[in-house]
């Protein structure tokens, strides 16, 4: 039986907008619309696809900086909605840590290092002065700095380093869950491997769970034991990392894919073709009927229009929201 | 094959500043052939964007100067052409597509303006000609319903939608080179493959040179002709995208190849190239690449190796290499 930490059941997240004096609500952005996944203890779930899908919205009701229209998150079997305020604050915050994407943008510029990565020990314990700051050397060692950086300020560092101090920081309070909203996406080329290894190694040595968002497949299928495909706020495509990119079934996951591989001089002399999308995602505001994606899906029926296809296992935990597949 | 439309020979740009000279292109010789895409690939800082921005001479001057060099341009040297000349190239016959089109459109005009600008500018046409060729533009880059798209301004458009609208405008005045700084990598993986996909059918159409600045080895793979790759302001090796995967010479180009994760691969742990670029300030002795470098020998701090052909288009600056 797989250890699950956290379970998040049909969530959904609906923004309303507003008109006029009176705040009218005249519609609703469909962020997030009924997702359900798992995220078992030590591995690694990542939500995939293009931006507007409901990553990051998703990412945020998990740590609750958004609060869920309705659905369910469930820690280590615990419904969190059974929680208290100050329960949360005690039992759930701390369990969590959290990457965002931009280093330059996710730390004050005014604060040293030191101060940066205690902050998170500052706000949820109740350690001595003392205590804090022998545990700030520990975690900058974890990450592959050294003790003497504690007293620099962001701007001296470069930007692989500044995100190995988010690492750091995130790391602070021995979370259970860290959420990486694309972790390596604003570093260079030869700084993401690094950055992606670090990752990796603290995983093994803590049994940590990752809830990563991604765009980049090869990032993500490096990274990732499970992967939900995500669009326009619904689960295309569910399952785990390998399967699913020897085996991808669902059209718009085939797209992704073929969007994303090396295509060389010679794969095209054998006659590969990239799968290239027609139009772009429609408005969340105005969602499709039926399969949200059959207006640009290249195997789509008459059918696809009016009927939602659930999302339905195909063996395995494979699971494949379409009416073909 | 082709004619050569630019040759930019030892081109040398660098940035004085109150901390020092900053040598952010030292000494790089490449062409472009008409027809063709040219992908210059690079880390951030290694002096891709300073390379093309010296192409169009918009240099922050005083402080960027060309200081050594030449760049031909169909035999006319544009290093040694007066200022007032220079713009006559600019947009006409060089253009340039810039990174994040949210930043390259102006927010208070509308797309139709911003294109039919250069080519009232360039061209001296009437204003209805003018509508003619606007639209003609924006058909090329295949934007839908161009009559209407072209009253609309960049916040009305998606993404995808203000990136076509940027290569509308660098297309509306027909150049024969297009310089194109990263264009898809703000875009999203399937609008990505659209814009690449489009960019090789109006190449085809045009005939037009691009070169293209990339850090991503797979939209290299899949639009350019030949690759250069710079490494702090050099172009360490140059060769076609076929010989340069299959079988890269600099240490450099297979270093960065092997730490990026392939997606029909399953990689184990991935190779990280150690440490950082060198400064630009203070670049090391010999081979810039050295402190990096997991197979440098002695030499190599010592003197700085030299450009060596080793097949036919393929140059590699390496000592390793002979």
């Amino acid at each position: 039986m797989a250890d699950v930490l956290l379970e998040g059941r049909d969530l959904t997240k609906h923004y309303p907008i507003t008109k006029g004096l009176l705040q009218r609500i005249v519609g609703w952005v469909r962020a997030v619309d009924g997702i359900s996944f798992t995220i078992e203890r030590g591995k690694t779930l990542s939500l995939v696809g293009e931006s507007g899908a409901g990553k990051t919205t998703t990412a945020k009701a998990v740590l609750l900086q958004e609060k869920l229209t309705s659905g369910t998150i469930f820690f280590e079997g615990k419904d969190l909605s059974h929680f208290s305020p100050s329960q949360l604050k005690t039992e759930y915050r701390p369990r969590l840590g959290s990457v965002q994407q931009n280093p330059w943008s996710s730390m004050d510029p005014r604060m040293k290092v030191r101060d940066i990565i205690a902050e998170p020990l500052v706000v949820n314990t109740k350690q001595t002065k003392q205590q804090i700051r022998s545990r700030v050397p520990e975690l900058l060692e974890q990450v592959g700095l050294s003790a003497e950086h504690a007293e620099n300020y962001p701007h001296e560092f470069s930007g692989g380093q500044r995100q190995r101090i988010a690492v750091a920081r995130a790391m602070a309070l021995n979370p259970s869950l860290v959420v990486l909203d694309e972790p390596v996406s604003a570093l260079d080329v030869s700084i993401r491997a690094q950055i992606m290894n670090l990752l990796k190694d603290l995983q093994e040595q803590y049994n940590l769970s990752y809830l990563v968002i991604a765009h980049n497949l090869a990032t993500v299928r490096y990274m990732s034991h499970t992967v939900a495909i995500m669009y326009l706020g619904q689960i295309m495509e569910y399952g785990e990392a390998e399967e699913l990119f020897e085996r991808p079934l669902h059209p718009y996951t085939k797209a992704l894919i073929s969007a994303s591989l090396l295509t060389l001089p010679e794969d095209e002399d054998k006659g590969v073709k990239k799968i290239i999308l027609s139009g772009e995602m429609p408005s969340p505001l105005n969602p499709p009927s039926g399969c949200r994606f059959h207006t640009r899906c290249t195997e789509a029926v008459p059918e696809c229009g009016q009927t939602i296809p659930p999302l339905r296992d195909v063996g395995g935990g494979h699971k494949v929201a379409c009416n073909k597949a | 094959m082709n004619k050569v439309l630019l040759r930019v020979e030892g081109l040398r740009t660098f940035f004085f500043t109150r901390k020092g000279v900053v040598k952010a292109v030292d000494g790089v010789s490449f062409y472009v052939r008409e027809g063709e895409t040219f992908g210059l690939v690079g880390e951030s800082a290694c002096g891709k964007t300073v390379t093309a921005l010296s192409i169009l001479r918009l240099l922050p001057e005083p402080a960027g100067q060309i200081v050594g060099g030449k760049i031909i341009l169909d035999g006319t040297n544009l290093l040694e052409l007066h200022k007032n000349e220079m713009r006559k190239y600019r947009g006409k016959v060089i253009s340039m597509i810039l990174q994040d089109p949210m930043t390259s459109l102006n927010p208070v005009y509308t797309v139709g303006d911003q294109i039919a600008e250069s080519v009232r500018l360039h061209q001296g046409l009437h204003d209805e000609k003018v509508e003619e060729e606007v639209i003609s533009a924006l058909r090329l880059l295949k934007i839908p319903s161009p009559e209407v798209i072209m009253r609309d301004y960049p916040f009305q458009l998606s993404g995808g939608m203000r990136q076509r609208a940027v290569g509308a405008i660098a297309m509306s005045c027909h150049p024969r080179l297009l310089i194109a700084d990263e264009p898809t990598t703000a875009l999203d993986a399937t609008i990505q493959a659209q814009y690449i996909a489009l960019f090789k059918d109006i190449q085809k159409k045009t005939n037009v040179a691009i070169m293209f600045i990339t850090h991503d080895f797979g939209v290299v793979a899949n639009m350019c002709h030949r690759v250069g790759v710079m490494y702090a302001g050099k172009i360490i090796e140059t060769a076609t995208t076929r010989e340069i995967f299959k079988a890269p010479k600099h240490p450099y180009t297979s270093a960065l190849m092997n730490s990026v994760p392939r997606l029909d691969q399953k990689g184990e742990r991935l190779y990280s190239i150690k440490g950082q670029p060198p400064s630009l300030r203070d670049l090391p002795p010999g081979c810039r690449f050295f402190p990096r470098c997991p197979v440098a020998e002695d030499i190599c701090h010592q003197q700085e190796p030299s450009e060596v052909e080793i097949s036919q288009g393929h140059f590699v600056s390496c000592w390793r290499v002979k």
